[in-house]
């Protein structure tokens, strides 16, 4: 007998609203989008050529909540993230061959090849990884932001997690310890209704993820995820409100994986009509059609756009194809840091 | 002559090194205010204030969390956690954060991280506050296990951990917070590689680390007086092991026995004679023993917890049925 999962929430109505957005700036956040939907459609077909392996969990369907609430932040803010992370490290600036080159194993990989798909890391745009346990990102980025605090700088810790990190206690401890001592910290949930394949509902008793946040005296704002002038927006209000010392943010980003949660999972718990429903609001074709109705973008600009980043992507690709790989001389190099260097 | 009790060393290696590096600050829960559990940083809060002596709320996962965060935020946390058995709720960020960071991200990131806690039986405490976790912990790699048996290294080992730019754990057996020495006795500076010998002698071998150092060291006098030559060695570093000094040592005698707080099977105690068998075997007397707690949790009962832990009595007889082996 086939059981017939039950449908979730329905896909929120796509925006019609104008975008408020200067051309440029516009055309930065279509171009991000399309830069994590081409490497992700790229690396799922690596994938099962064999060229990628191991767990890869892809963005595809969430991209406006990476790209609208980072564009929001400071070059010099920190970023914690999860194992669901390539978008997140490419809008923050890592390179996509950086990237690609990580996740073939390579030794031109940021984390040489020891981490993989779900551990990015990347000193330069403080990325603080790339983590794999769920909520464990959490009192890391609260840490960082009593560091911030102490050293009196004006950095706030963005730090991202899906809605099944919220039944963590990790979750509930950093949540209290971030409003206590009222750290600059944006806690940024991408609730895309599915922890693997338990639903939200199925998870936790209070299913009104802000009402959690505010429980802790916290500023929590729910927002579509879909929407990239949405999410943009919503970040930069919250993160105003951190930076002005009101303590730590919530922003719950309600969104929809199109792609399984990983390359093993056959989808047994979610309808292929409702994923249907899904995709159209996807956030980069409705937000390609209001800028042009705008007259913001035409067709001939979309497709120079989308050519140039299919260039990028095939240019990582031969970059991780020619990458080395680490001596196996080094193996145990890695585990201390080498005398003398200075964390 | 002024003494210095263990507790006292801990704190003055505090206080040395919040005085020497603005970067160091110490978190955990009732450190400030009620002045610690074991009172080992009474003081500290009016000397440095709230934000460099914080109380936590009871979330070890949280906080020792958050010391991750912040040690990668530029600043070198101290964080107590207040038993080894409380620390259990935070081996997710020790084990699946702190050890993997500098590997995980491919050496662009390290974690200067030190973290203390309470450890061991003997004050009737029962299951939940006196079992001997460090050598889970030495079990895994990134992370670097201390045991200061003396107060010389209760009051030196700190600062060389915070020095470390990986993370460092600190075991502090809770039976020897009220052990004293001469306080000329406790000047260091003191290493974070190397076992020390504390006896020498050619006729056994006593290898121990932390909370068992001074029954060892009680048992080594008493072989002593029988006429057995006996060498003490304290392990101080539980991970990376000084191997080179503990074959050394198993050479020298012949015969050893391994005293360790933590229960047999698995045992710290177990890889130390692994490293002897595998590099001495040929040179060894006789089969080298244990002794080990009993293995069952540790119980309440006075009689009963000291019948679990290893005692002056069992290590004396463990060497003497060694020697009687001697063919």
């Amino acid at each position: 007998m086939t059981v017939q999962p039950p449908a979730g929430p329905p896909p929120p109505e796509p925006s019609t609203q104008p975008v408020p957005h200067e051309r440029e700036f516009a055309h930065r956040l279509l171009a991000d989008m399309l830069r994590i939907r081409r490497m992700e459609e790229k690396s799922a077909e690596l994938y099962g050529a064999g060229r990628i392996r191991g767990f890869l969990h892809l963005y595809i369907g969430e991209e406006a909540v990476a790209v609208g609430a980072l564009h929001a932040l400071q070059p010099q803010d920190n970023l914690v993230a999860t194992y669901r992370e390539h978008a997140h490290a490419l809008v923050r600036g890592m390179p996509m061959r950086v990237i690609m080159a990580e996740m073939y194993g390579r030794f031109e990989g940021c984390a040489r090849g020891r981490g993989g798909s779900m551990h990015l890391f990347d000193r330069a745009t403080r990325l603080f990884g790339g983590n794999a346990i769920v909520g464990a990102g959490l009192p890391i980025a609260t840490g960082l932001a009593l560091a911030e605090r102490m050293q009196g700088t004006t950095r706030v810790s963005a730090c991202f997690f899906g809605e099944g990190a919220m039944a963590e206690g990790a979750f509930h401890e950093s949540m209290n310890l971030a409003a206590l001592w009222q750290l600059p910290v944006l806690f940024c949930c991408e609730n895309n209704l599915y922890a693997m394949g338990t639903a939200l509902d199925r998870s936790e008793s209070q299913t009104d993820l802000c009402a959690k946040a505010r429980a802790y005296r916290m500023h929590a704002v729910s927002v579509d995820g879909m929407d990239v002038v949405a999410t943009h927006e919503a970040t930069r209000e919250a993160l105003a409100s951190v930076r002005a010392g009101k303590g730590p943010a919530f922003i719950e980003f309600r969104t929809y994986r199109f792609r399984a949660h990983s390359m093993f999972d056959p989808e047994l718990y979610r309808s292929k009509a409702e994923v249907e429903a899904w995709k159209q609001c996807g956030p980069i074709h409705t937000y390609t059609a209001r800028l042009k109705r705008q007259a913001l973008l035409d067709e001939e600009e979309f497709l120079a756009l989308d050519a140039q980043v299919m260039a990028e992507v095939d240019a990582a690709v031969a970059f991780a194809e020619a990458g080395s790989l680490e001596p196996l001389d080094d193996m145990l190099a890695g585990v201390h840091t080498p005398t003398g260097a200075q964390p | 002559m002024s003494r210095m009790s263990y507790r006292e060393a801990v704190r003055e290696g505090l206080r040395e090194a919040m005085l020497a590096d603005p970067r160091v600050f110490l978190m955990g829960e009732d450190v400030g205010r009620y002045g610690g559990t074991y009172a080992v940083s009474k003081g500290l809060l009016e000397e440095f204030g709230p934000d460099r002596v914080r109380d936590t709320p009871l979330s070890e996962l949280a906080f020792v969390g958050a010391g991750i965060g912040a040690a990668l935020g530029g600043l070198r946390p101290v964080v107590e956690v207040m038993t080894v058995n409380f620390s259990l709720l935070a081996l997710d960020p020790i084990v699946n954060g702190a050890a993997l960071y500098h590997h995980m991200s491919g050496g662009q990131f390290s974690v200067p991280l030190v973290i203390r806690m309470a450890t061991g039986a003997g004050r009737q405490l029962a299951a939940q506050h006196s079992h001997s976790f460090e050598g889970w912990y030495a079990h895994i790699p990134g992370l670097t296990i201390l045991a200061p048996a003396t107060v010389r290294d209760a009051r030196h080992m700190l600062a060389p951990a915070l020095a470390d730019p990986d993370p460092v754990l600190i075991f502090e057996h809770a039976a020897l917070y009220n052990t004293q020495a001469e306080a000329a006795d406790t000047t260091g500076p003191v290493d974070i590689r190397s076992a020390r010998r504390m006896r020498d002698g050619g006729d056994v071998a006593l290898i121990t680390y932390g909370g068992s150092l001074h029954k060892t060291l009680a048992a080594a006098d008493r072989l002593a007086a029988l006429g057995i030559g006996t060498a003490v060695l304290d392990l101080r570093v539980l991970r990376p092991l000084d191997t080179a000094a503990i074959v050394a040592l198993a050479q020298q005698c012949r015969r050893v026995v391994v005293v360790d707080e933590g229960w047999r099977s698995g045992s710290l105690a177990a890889e130390i004679i692994a490293r002897i068998v595998e590099c001495a075997f040929y040179e060894l007397d006789a089969p080298p023993v244990r002794v080990c707690s009993e293995e069952v949790p540790v119980p309440y009962a006075q009689h009963l917890e000291e019948a679990v832990l290893p005692q002056p009595d069992r290590i004396v007889a463990a060497a003497l049925a060694l020697l009687g082996s001697k063919g």
